[in-house]
């Protein structure tokens, strides 16, 4: 089972909450009704139905449902914060399409054989039009555009949803013995393009879907690792492992949504990677199907030197060479404890002098990120009203402090969120050292609360986008890793290109264009980008989108700068493979293509 | 007093050149190399770091707003007495201003006079502009009190040659790209390097800007704005100075007493000058697609690195578009025409003919683009006399005639006669200059139409093409485009009706003629003085047969020239020995040429032997020596003498 690419992600949207905070309460549906979960999530945008940005009758801003900690809560600042911030205006909308009109959809092209074939097989299926163009698309700008104004040119032809790794063998063999296509399908939180069909292609697209693929094979203690079906979603992988008292730590932004084979096809990393690791650190043991047949290792061993890690061709492949069905992964005992926190930096070079420092001495805490100003205004924009008069004193007084007593500009300042995890007395210790750290940089401590609320947002703003795709104004993430020595002028130099590619493309507002450094390692950092701007008077939106995200990404690369730390490549960021890992190494990663799959029936074009 | 708030640079974090100056000593790049040398020389680092920090003392600025202030005070007084107007393009200083909020700002100027930096300092103060550090020489230290008081007012010193010394090398680069970085001050130099002494752009020097261009090279600013500043005057301060030193007469020294007893000049009058502040160049537009990103990204950015060939190419490239977009923007005053027509009417020439050429030649020159200052209303008498007026120094009215003013003829050896001719010629040569990169693209078309055997397109472009690479040191020529130039220079030509063209063919119309000619003849100094300066290297025995040099001094560098045909020559050996030999086909007539006494067309004809491969030049630890291979210096010859016919001096006459 191996969405490719299907799962992580997750464009603009960061990480989920914690179970702590309440993670939403819905649980994916782990029965065999797939419709049940698909009804619960939007068709034409991110995240669960009932939860989205809405303007109420006051025309104060408000986040429905009741999943997530700001649910139901008014935000008195957000609307002044979105006008002052796009010149946006709430008079001006724009509305999506109430749903999917069946009659654009392209008809299916049908293999009869093969359907036979499938029938005999037992293995459920559909051919009827939402399914299939439920699984066209990931989440990029131009993908959410289309289902909200167009219409796809190539979608899936069929659905098809094996229970385990058999039925993954058998559709496969199916497949190649009819000569089909077939596009791995997890969560569908990809970025990179990475499900869209290649337009031109004849045969019949099999869209494979992983989700019924989603339980726990067993848990070995003794070893701390748990074998698990490749189709199963973070969030419901971590709540069933807690049952048992463990946890795998592995929390990308996405983790609602994405699923463990779709980590292990785009090489995912999670949030608190300090503690846990990314998700090559976390893999043991990959079973993967392919149409050459099933590659494995004979062991589950923590290391091994035999040749290349054959793993290091699966994890990436972005669903080019099979379908990952099961993963032995690391577990941890849930750990006792946990902590936020947050630091208020006078300027963001300082604040990342900190970041650097911390990484220097190997400290780093479960998670820590840095948000420069534009974001943390954002962040202040999102606060919900506050209940007493007693809490709006505190705060005010501790913006005095800040401003006036310790002379922050409030337009420069930037915040860094930590979270600690572990014994509370090893928590507690760690947290004096890294706030030690934090002060010789300048940094004041700002409080549990807002840390807290920071990793909130991270995953909030998802659903922002919706928002504001009503309101013309069109947004994405993107990100990329940079040795420590060049995380400022990358920085500045992606925003200052943004801004000045928004004027010259005839941007009439100046861009949202803001970033953050969302991971530290010992020979630099993750660094992730927001940018948003609002389209009235443009008549190409997507297409003058387009040019500016890959403006942004030649001066990301100009600057030192990966192609992509964990987003992966898809079909997005295909033209700058040869650049990025030379002419002898795309070869190398072709053979290897060639001889796993000489028919290309795993046919998604991602890559290569 | 002034009140000063000038704008500065957005990302400016003010700090005083002393921050710098320890910001620069500490930074890693520094001290890289310090642990370098230490470990190669057995040294302890300290000592060395002792001697970055002498560098830095000799070298690093120390602006103080009081010394400014007191420059501004002095110069405005001193200006007002030299100089009649000082006019500047607003536009320019209003998009000057913008473009250094914006980012670092590097200063461009034209370099003709010591006049220059002074007065753009004094301008953007007045402007309320944030004053820019200069990279001046370090001869400039010299000078007693002045010296420190232009470190005051934002210069810093650079030594005239330090490439072998690693640690200068280091300590400036990072003194400048940390000024750069931090958008300290706009920073300023010279591409030409040093004053021309002929007024003529030189070509342009590669080290000072590869430095400022290499923030932006490794990302370490979004972009860099070169702005290039023409600065034109109607009378050159140095002028006979410059023709002195042409002439082999060395520069006097920099001292405050020589400047002192400059001031009487202060009684004389200069005339305009113009400043035209040239549109910011963005640097990031410049290098958009050209240079790969590679080579920067996979090595530490601290570390030296010696640049790819793409970049030494794309550095040189973006040097010569600064200089031809300082020469599109430096103002002609008619003096200068005159000038050119009367170096072609020698020795005298009929008052009312030269007006006439003269009003004739500003056609001609607005034709190719050249920007005369000549108001509407101002008839060409006028023009012309008060021109003569503002440099009665170098040719005045004679019986209805005008003549070069070359005093104290009569009474002189023939020696002296041939000097003081030579001088007023070459004084008179550094105004008709100002024209010819305007003209040369033209102009090499129309010398070549005389040089070919005939009108078949080829044949010309291969002879326009053979006298680019000759003048490619003399004139400012884009690399590498040199079809373009030659269709430039025909278009030009069409346009003035001096030739037409057909599908193989070019020829000069009847019309035409006298703008063929006129055109050759502007740049025959040139032709002959190479051919001249050539001829020495092979025909030096013959020479010295035919012609016995009268001087003992002269005769012993003939042979030893002649000698040193076989041997390696330097520079300091070559030039002298070159003006005394055309000195003595002066004196005894058989040449005309006097510009060929030019100590820099000489050095322009050696370093084009160098290119067109003709002379080898090594270099050796006591600096570069040269070898001639005589061979391919008379296929050179060739070239200028089978084709051209020898024109007598009276023929070059329009």
């Amino acid at each position: 089972r191996g969405s490719g690419a299907g799962a992580e992600g997750a464009g603009v949207i960061e990480p989920g909450e914690k179970e702590a905070q309440g993670w939403p309460c819905h649980s994916t549906a782990p029965c065999q009704e797939v419709v049940a979960t698909q009804e619960l999530l939007k068709w034409n945008g991110w995240g669960y139905n009932d939860s989205k940005f809405i303007f109420n009758k006051k025309g104060q801003a408000e986040f429905t449902g009741k999943r997530y900690r700001l649910g139901g809560m008014v935000l008195p600042t957000f609307k002044e914060w979105i006008e002052k911030t796009f010149g946006a205006s709430l008079e001006h909308k724009t509305t999506s399409r109430a749903s999917l009109n069946v009659n654009d959809v392209p008809p299916p092209i049908v293999n009869e054989e093969f359907l036979q074939d499938l029938r005999a097989t037992k293995i459920s299926y559909s051919q009827d039009a939402e399914d299939r163009v439920f699984r066209a698309h990931g989440h990029c700008l131009h993908e959410i555009f289309v289902l909200r104004e167009g219409m796809f040119k190539r979608i899936p032809d069929i659905v098809v949803w094996p229970v385990c790794h058999e039925d993954v063998v058998k559709i496969v063999e199916l497949a190649c013995k009819h000569n089909l296509c077939i596009i791995p399908f997890g969560g569908g939180t990809s970025v990179s393009s990475a499900l869209e069909c290649p337009e031109e292609e004849k045969r019949m697209i099999i869209s494979l879907d992983t989700s019924q693929m989603n339980r726990i094979l067993w848990i070995d203690e003794k070893n701390l690792t748990a074998c698990v079906e490749a189709g199963i979603v973070g969030q419901d992988l971590e709540k069933q492992l807690a049952e048992s008292g463990f946890c795998t730590g592995h929390e990308p932004d996405s983790m609602e949504f994405s699923s463990l084979g779709g980590w292990v096809a785009t090489r995912a990393s999670g949030m608190k990677k300090n503690i846990y690791g990314n998700i090559e650190d976390l893999v043991i043991h990959i079973k993967m199907v392919t149409p050459r047949g099933i590659v494995e290792k004979n062991c589950q061993v923590p290391r091994m030197s035999t040749g290349p890690d054959i793993h290091h061709f699966i994890m990436g492949s972005e669903g080019t060479l099979g379908v990952v069905t099961e993963v032995t992964i690391k577990i941890r005992p849930v750990p006792e404890y946990q902590k936020y926190g947050s630091v208020v930096f006078p300027n963001f070079e300082r604040g990342v002098a900190c970041l650097r420092e911390v990484a220097k001495q190997r400290c780093a805490p479960a998670s820590i990120r840095l948000v420069d100003n534009a974001q943390f205004q954002f962040g202040h924009a999102l606060k919900p009203q506050v209940a007493s008069i007693f809490t709006s004193f505190l705060d005010g007084l501790k913006k005095f402090y800040i401003t006036k007593f310790k002379g922050f500009d409030p337009n420069i300042l930037c915040v860094a969120t930590l979270l600690f995890e572990g014994d509370r007395e090893k928590v507690l210790q760690h947290e004096k050292q890294v706030y030690d750290i934090a002060t010789k940089f300048g940094g004041l401590a700002a409080g549990e609360d807002n840390g807290q609320r920071g990793y909130m947002l991270t995953f909030v703003i998802a659903y922002l986008r919706d928002l504001g795709l009503d309101y013309y104004v069109i947004g994405e993430s993107f990100e990329t890793s940079v040795p420590w020595d060049r995380v400022l002028d990358l920085c500045r130099n992606v925003k200052e290109r943004i801004v000045r590619e928004c004027k010259e493309k005839g941007v009439q507002f100046a861009p949202l264009s803001t970033c953050r450094v969302t991971q530290t390692y010992d020979a630099g950092a993750c660094v992730y980008f927001y940018f948003a701007f609002n389209y009235r008077g443009i008549s190409d939106p997507i297409h003058v989108y387009e040019q500016i995200e890959r403006a942004a990404r030649e001066e990301i690369l100009a600057n030192g700068g990966s192609l992509s730390h964990h987003h992966g490549v898809g079909k997005l960021r295909k033209r700058w493979m040869k650049e990025s890992i030379s002419d002898v190494g795309l070869g190398m990663l072709r053979s290897v293509k060639e001889y796993v799959d000489p028919n290309n029936i795993f046919g998604n074009k991602n890559l290569l | 007093m002034k009140c000063y708030t000038p704008v500065i640079y957005k990302g400016l974090s003010p700090c005083k050149p002393n921050a710098i100056k320890s910001a620069v000593l500490q930074s890693e790049q520094v001290q890289y190399v310090i642990k370098q040398l230490a470990k190669e020389m057995g040294e302890s680092p300290d000592i060395i770091q002792e001697e970055a920090m002498e560098i830095l003392d000799e070298m690093g600025h120390r602006m103080q707003l009081g010394a400014v202030r007191f420059f501004a005070f002095t110069l405005s007084k001193i200006f007002k007495q030299l100089f009649q107007r000082v006019c500047v393009n607003e536009e320019g200083m209003q998009r000057l201003q913008h473009a250094i909020q914006e980012h670092p700002v590097v200063l461009l100027p034209s370099h003709r006079s010591y006049v220059d930096f002074l007065m753009l300092s004094y301008l953007l103060y007045t402007y309320d502009l944030a004053l820019p550090v200069i990279a001046a020489g370090i001869d400039f230290l010299g000078m007693k009190i002045v010296g420190e008081l232009l470190r005051r007012a934002g210069a810093f010193f650079m030594r005239r040659s330090f490439g072998g010394n690693r640690l200068y090398w280091a300590v400036f680069a990072e003194y400048v790209k940390t000024m750069l970085r931090s958008g300290y001050a706009p920073i300023e130099f010279f591409l030409e390097g040093t004053r021309s002494r002929t007024a003529k752009t030189l070509t342009p020097k590669f080290g000072l800007l590869s430095i400022v261009m290499e923030p932006f090279f490794k990302r370490e600013v979004f972009d860099t704005y070169l702005v290039p500043i023409s600065i034109s005057y109607e009378r050159i301060l140095e002028e006979s100075l410059y023709a002195y030193e042409l002439l082999g007469v060395p520069k006097p020294k920099e001292s405050t007493s020589g400047l002192l007893k400059a001031r009487r000049i202060l009684s004389d009058n200069f005339g305009t000058i113009h400043i035209y502040v040239g549109q910011p160049v963005s640097l990031r537009t410049l290098a958009s697609g050209r240079i790969s990103r590679c080579p920067y990204n996979l090595v530490p950015r601290h570390l030296p690195q010696k640049p790819s060939e793409d970049i030494q190419e794309f550095v040189s490239d973006v040097a010569y578009k600064m200089e031809l977009l300082q020469i599109e923007n430096m103002v002609l005053s008619p003096w200068v025409l005159v000038a050119a027509v009367l170096l072609q009417n020698l020795p005298a020439m009929e008052f009312e003919l030269l007006i006439e050429k003269t009003l004739w030649l500003k056609g001609l020159t607005q034709t190719f683009g050249g920007f005369i200052e000549w108001p509407d209303n101002l008839c060409a008498k006028k023009a012309v006399l008060s021109g003569l007026t503002l440099h009665s120094n170098i040719a005045g009215l004679v019986d209805g005639h005008v003549v070069l003013n070359d005093k104290g003829v009569e009474d002189g050896a023939v020696g002296e006669i041939v000097f003081r001719h030579a001088l007023a010629v070459l004084m008179c040569a550094t105004y008709r200059n100002q024209l010819l990169n305007v003209f040369v693209r033209p102009a090499l078309v129309a010398v070549a139409l005389q040089m070919a055997p005939s009108f078949r397109k080829e044949e010309v472009y291969s002879c326009f093409n053979f006298l680019r690479d000759v003048f490619s040191d003399e004139f400012i020529f884009f690399p590498g485009i040199s079809l373009k130039d030659f269709e430039e220079g025909c278009f030009l030509l069409t346009k003035c009706d001096a030739i037409q063209t057909s599908q193989q063919e070019i020829y000069p119309t009847d019309k035409g003629s006298g703008t063929v000619s006129f055109l050759s003849a502007m740049f025959r100094p040139f032709v002959e003085g190479y051919q001249v300066l050539i001829r020495l290297n092979t025909y030096i025995p013959v020479v010295n047969n035919a012609y016995k040099p009268r001087r003992l001094k002269s005769q012993l560098i003939f042979r030893y020239l002649s000698k040193e045909m076989k041997e390696a020559f330097t520079e300091k050996q070559f030039i002298p020995a070159v003006r005394n030999f055309v000195f003595q086909l002066l004196e005894k007539g058989s040449t005309q040429c006097y510009e060929a006494l030019s100590s820099d067309m000489q050095k322009n004809a050696l370093s084009a032997l160098v290119q067109l491969g003709a002379v080898k030049k090594k270099k050796t630890p006591n600096g570069f020596t040269y070898n001639v291979n005589q061979e391919a210096v008379g296929k050179i010859l060739d070239m200028f003498d089978a084709r051209i016919p020898v024109q007598k001096p009276v023929a070059a006459r329009l």
